[in-house]
């Protein structure tokens, strides 16, 4: 009687999923594809719902009017710009301590989205500073600190676009961002290490929160908005650069000669 | 629900000009983000849709494809 090892069949045909599966570009590329619109879908449902809740369920604040309402948009986007930063790091140090190709695509890829957060957070706060503080801007430390991350994002964006060489212009990238991420402790503690115009964190862990809960949900809402934007929008960038790569391999050759019909 | 009519809601108590001016950026921005890694998606697809062309016209005239 035929026997068949149906395992090893199986294994034989169905390559195995690993930690490694995903560096590879080609298997990045098609789970991407597939997470994107995922999180893009999220990132509305979630800020539909946190809008909503923000316009039309919390309430207007004792002191600061309606203008608090600022705030739902400003601290996802600080949240955002911080946490950016540090992945973009981390992948720029992982590719360049285990010379990994994707880890600096999702450096690259990371790097836009964060610079307009922080553009955003800059701007919101300063539209919420002035009829708050009565000014747009002070040169105190969280302010300037924030101030230094965007340069530090789009010095890291002119520099890896500057040099031709790609590999030598994710290293020299790389470098840069991982020596940056020391401003992002600066950033997050600046408010407690020096006396600043600007108030400090908005949520502490462990500790009881003084704002209303309507507040905190549309705020937390719109954070995992911002959130799920982020994974959407670095996805699709990440693939336009690992076609932009491997232009000449024969996956990405077949996929862009089918996709063209 | 606080606001009694659509201009209550759009001033913002005094303040619309502040509130719609942070969310309006923030709004377009986040539209022309996507937009722009979505062109670039599909430039870098055409690139080498255009490369393979290049290459067939080159063999089918006899000159070799420079894949440089």
């Amino acid at each position: 009687m035929l026997t068949v090892n149906t395992s090893a069949a199986t294994a034989a045909v169905r390559p195995r999923l690993t930690w490694f599966t995903f560096a590879s570009p080609a298997n990045f590329y098609r789970l991407a594809g597939v997470l994107g619109p995922l999180c893009g879908a999220a990132a509305l449902a979630l800020a539909v719902a946190g809008l909503w809740m923000g316009f039309f369920v919390a309430p207007t604040d004792a002191v600061q009017g309606e203008v608090y309402r600022i705030i739902f948009i400003h601290v996802p986007a600080a949240w955002l710009s911080m946490v950016l930063y540090v992945a973009m790091a981390f992948w720029a140090a992982i590719g360049w301590f285990l010379n990994a190709r994707m880890a600096f695509i999702f450096a690259r890829a990371i790097a836009p989205t964060g610079a307009l957060f922080t553009l955003l957070a800059l701007w919101t706060g300063s539209l919420w500073g002035r009829p708050t503080w009565g000014t747009w801007w002070v040169w105190d430390a969280r302010l300037t600190s924030e101030l230094i991350l965007l340069f530090l994002y789009l010095g890291y964006m002119a520099l890896v676009a500057a040099i031709d060489d790609v590999r030598r212009a994710d290293k020299a990238g790389a470098l840069l961002a991982i020596v940056g991420v020391v401003n992002v402790p600066i950033i997050y503690f600046s408010v407690v290490w020096w006396n600043t115009l600007h108030q400090g964190s908005s949520l502490t862990m462990g500790r009881q929160q003084h704002m209303a809960s309507t507040m905190l949900l549309a705020m937390l809402l719109l954070t995992l908005a911002c959130w799920a934007y982020a994974f959407a929008v670095v996805f699709v960038r990440a693939r336009a650069i690992v076609l932009e790569r491997e232009g000449d391999s024969a996956w990405a050759r077949a996929l862009a000669a089918k996709t063209q019909g | 629900m606080q606001w009694h009519s659509l201009s209550e809601f759009l001033d913002m108590g005094g303040r619309g000009g502040f509130v719609w001016g942070a969310y309006g950026t923030m709004l377009a921005l986040m539209l022309v983000e996507p937009l722009l890694a979505r062109w670039r998606h599909r430039a870098a697809r055409t690139a080498i849709v255009e490369r393979i062309a290049d290459e067939q016209a080159a063999r089918a005239a006899g000159v070799p494809g420079d894949r440089a």
